[in-house]
């Protein structure tokens, strides 16, 4: 009987083309504005580190200003002093522990034919690579005991060590930064976290460090923070030793907690920390230290913007428009064949078979407008990738996954179902002898 | 004609109507919704930034060589009297930012001495010499520009700040609500303690981040030279020479020195359209929803008019017949439309105000403005004539011979 059926629908839609048309264009402009826009959000608010998301931190204390919280309504700094960073790095209670920030360095190829120029450089603990699952193509991170001993050596990225080495393997290789020489000990594999989860300061969105450096070193080559510094008191002392001893917070610090007891023992550790230097006369407000996982992390950060979320609701909306319109539409067809409804009805078709015959009908055109509507998402992103074209990072942010595929399908079927069923009910309650009647 | 026999005619046929209604308010509802928010962005990005935006440009210099101070000091120097003597440059100055960079310095004033509190007005802060304020093509509305004597280099011992400040007529107003008569001689305190003179007041300057919840226009010039390894050179030229000059400098200063490298040439309708990516985009695509949605909710109104006037064929030929004429067919079809979109229009003006409340409440959307939503209203109501037009004068051309042909 289906066969028949979809061979019905299929003869009912050519029957007319112009509104079989206009109903599948509805829909599949519905999904495709839908779809584009929840595709971008699904993008922007995915968690790129969600595999290691029960075991990583990120670390906050409230060392700000007696008077005036960080943010309201009692918000703790987002990032963290030199003075704790270093101090909590020091007590190495956690399972793994990384401190960093970002810092601009001019870069001076070897080739003299590629002029200087300057790049973002991630100063960070050794536990940066292994804590992020960061892969590498060669070598290898550089680990504590060069972090203690401030060696002078680098990780670069994928892109960068094609753009220096031609994508050699350029380990063991000197890499020249402020007239320094940096040995190379590892060049990562293709690694971009969207949103870029462990510095969610500046953009969201913006590629990883291209060069990875030591943390201790930066400190003592007297590296500035390239991200956001705030104080909310002056430092004591003038120069870069007095804004390490300040109240300054530049530094982001995550630690990895693989069990709750380690979180727990964690906790406690803080608590006793912050007591500490309370009792040095640090740290005026009351004690609210917090430890975030990376999702509660970027929601905490607001990583997907507010017209996002604006325009999600305008295209939910729109595509109750469509659907409102389809509804119409399908009405309309269905009064206009009441003639043909009630002959069968009078033959003996059954309400429920005419209802299966007219939700086959409906289902086909929302597989097409589904299908369409696909195509319809696809061009939606890249009409956003087209007007945001002066952000170099956003055709990360305009790809579609299987999984937004399978729902843009979904979305669509269930659309045209449910946009079906009232003028599918409106067509069973025909009854067999009224139309015959005007005959 | 008559409305009551029209609408007690719908009342047989609900269920069509009552899509049309609901489509047209929610219709409304999306269009001055989405009005609202590209009317607010399009207000944002044309905002004067206050500087000489045609004829400026920036770069930065980075050095990456350790210099002593002096030797730091002495080359913005030399970059200076560089850029400042090439024809055609009105003036130069060296600064930590400039409007819609996206990228600054931000510092917290307060009346009283002591710790910020949730008082203190924050603002932007512009390290300038006294080439600023030409640089920046600001006018002082009050007081004076700052005097040679009151331009310092910092202090990389202590973190005193400098004793004056310029600052704009809204950043004024901000701190000194009360004041009526003149801002120039106040103190004000910055870095906790220091104390900040007032000397003179600009009539408009944007802090960097175009975005700022804050005012945008808060900011403040400080006399105050900064001899680090990262500067950034804002340089304004007589009309017509920027884009001749823009290549001439950088290669000039490039070659003046190889310890450095320059980076960030950019014209500030450049930085202006960096900075207003997000804003301008979204005007594109709310036009393109609010076009689009139009277009599908006019074709929705003439499939469904289509088969109205094709299911009522005899009718229209019965009407036709008893001495209806061609126009009483159309201006019914046109009432019939009118009766629709009135009650979805005043349904959908509800859901507009509604969702409003609600956007401005979740996010930083600004209220509608009274007028939006009677405008909206009346466009629809066209569309809808419009769309509706062509089936009824389809319906005006059923000869009366119909009644008597059909079945």
């Amino acid at each position: 009987m289906l066969r028949y059926y979809l061979k019905l629908g299929f003869l009912s839609i050519r029957a007319n083309p112009a509104l079989s048309a206009l109903m599948v264009a509805a829909i599949a402009i519905g999904i495709g504005a839908c779809m584009t826009i929840v595709t971008v959000r699904h993008v922007m608010a995915d968690n790129p580190i969600e595999h290691k998301n029960d075991r990583l931190f990120h670390v906050q204390v409230d060392n700000w200003n007696p008077n005036d919280p960080y943010r309201e309504p009692n918000e703790p700094p987002e990032q963290v002093t030199y003075l704790d960073a270093t101090a909590l790095l020091e007590a190495g209670r956690a399972y793994r522990q990384v401190i960093s920030f970002k810092s601009d360095r001019v870069v001076q190829p070897d080739d003299e034919e590629i002029l200087p120029f300057q790049e973002l450089v991630r100063a960070t603990s050794a536990d940066f690579f292994a804590m992020f699952d960061v892969p590498f193509k060669y070598g290898s991170g550089w680990d504590a005991e060069a972090d203690r001993a401030e060696e002078r050596v680098a990780v670069l990225s994928k892109a960068m060590n094609e753009r220096l080495y031609g994508g050699e393997d350029s380990t063991g290789r000197m890499l020249m930064m402020n007239n320094e020489p940096y040995r190379i000990t590892g060049v990562l594999d293709e690694w971009r976290p969207v949103p870029k989860f462990y510095d969610l300061n500046n953009n969201p969105y913006e590629d990883p460090e291209a060069i990875y450096a030591p943390f201790s070193l930066a400190v003592t080559g007297q590296w500035g923070s390239s991200g956001n510094n705030s104080c909310w008191k002056p430092p004591e002392e003038g120069g870069y030793e007095g804004y390490l001893a300040s109240e300054c917070i530049w530094i982001q610090m995550w630690v990895e907690l693989p069990t709750a007891s380690d979180r727990e023992a964690y906790t406690q550790f803080l608590d006793d920390y912050v007591t500490e230097q309370k009792a040095l006369g640090r740290f005026p407000r009351p004690m609210n230290n917090r430890l975030s996982t990376p999702e509660e992390w970027m929601i905490n950060q607001e990583v997907v913007d507010d017209m996002v979320s604006v325009l999600l609701s305008l295209s939910i909306l729109f595509l109750v428009v469509c659907l409102l319109n389809t509804i119409g539409l399908l009405l309309a067809k269905v009064i206009r064949r009441r003639n043909d409804i009630s002959l069968r009805r009078a033959l003996g078709a059954s309400r429920a078979e005419l209802f299966k015959q007219y939700i086959v009908e409906a289902g086909m055109i929302g597989a097409a407008g589904g299908l369409a509507g696909i195509g319809m998402t696809w061009l939606g992103l890249r009409g956003i990738e087209n007007v945001f074209s002066d952000y170099d990072f956003i055709s990360y942010l305009v790809t579609m996954d299987w999984q937004m595929v399978g729902l843009a399908v979904l979305l669509a079927i269930v659309s045209a179902l449910g946009a079906a069923l009232y003028p599918t009910w409106r067509a069973c309650s025909v009854s067999p002898a009224t139309t015959l009647r005007i005959q | 004609m008559d409305i009551g026999p029209i609408w007690r005619a719908m009342l047989r046929n609900k269920a069509g109507f009552i899509l049309i209604a609901l489509q047209m308010a929610v219709t409304l509802t999306i269009l001055v919704n989405a009005f609202g928010i590209i009317q607010e962005n399009s207000r944002k990005i044309t905002e004067d930034s206050g500087i000489d935006e045609a004829n400026t440009f920036t770069l930065a210099s980075v050095l990456y060589t350790d210099y002593e101070r002096e030797q730091r000091m002495a080359l913005i120097d030399e970059d200076l009297d560089l850029i400042r003597n090439v024809p055609g440059v009105v003036n130069a100055t060296a600064s930590n930012s400039f409007p819609l960079r996206q990228g600054g310095w931000s510092m917290g004033l307060a009346l009283e001495p002591g710790n910020q509190t949730a008082e203190s007005v924050s603002t932007a802060i512009y390290f300038v010499d006294e080439h600023g304020l030409e640089t920046f093509d600001v006018s002082l509305v009050e007081g004076e520009s700052f005097l040679p004597e009151q331009i310092t280099w910092d202090d990389p011992e202590t973190n005193t700040w400098p004793a004056y400040g310029i600052i704009t007529e809204e950043l004024a107003r901000q701190l000194f609500p009360d004041e009526t008569v003149s801002y120039v001689g106040k103190t004000v305190f910055i870095n906790d303690n220091d104390p900040v003179s007032i000397v003179g007041v600009i009539d408009k300057l944007q802090s960097p981040w175009p975005n700022w919840s804050a005012v945008v226009e808060r900011s403040m010039l400080v006399p105050q030279r900064r001899a680090s390894e990262f500067v950034r050179y804002i340089i304004r030229t007589e009309p017509g020479m920027r884009d001749q000059l823009m290549p001439d400098i950088e290669a000039a200063l490039a070659a003046s020195n190889k310890d450095r490298i320059i980076r960030d040439v950019m014209t500030m309708d450049e930085t202006r359209k960096l900075a207003y990516v997000g804003d301008s985009a979204l005007i594109k695509i709310l036009s393109f929803v609010v076009l689009l949605l139009t277009i599908i909710t006019g074709l929705g109104i003439v499939g469904l008019a289509s088969f109205n006037v094709s299911r009522r064929t005899r009718q229209i030929g019965i009407r036709r017949a008893l001495g209806a004429t061609k126009p009483a067919i159309v201006r019914y079809f046109l009432i019939e439309n009118t009766i629709v979109s009135a009650i979805g229009l005043v349904l959908g003006g509800g859901l507009a105000i509604a969702l409003n409340i609600a956007m401005v409440e979740a996010f930083a959307v600004e209220p509608l403005a009274w007028w939006v939503i009677p405008i909206g209203m009346l466009i629809l109501w066209l569309v809808g004539q419009i769309a509706v037009a062509g089936p009824a004068r389809r319906a005006s051309n059923i000869t009366p011979a119909i009644a008597a042909r059909s079945s």
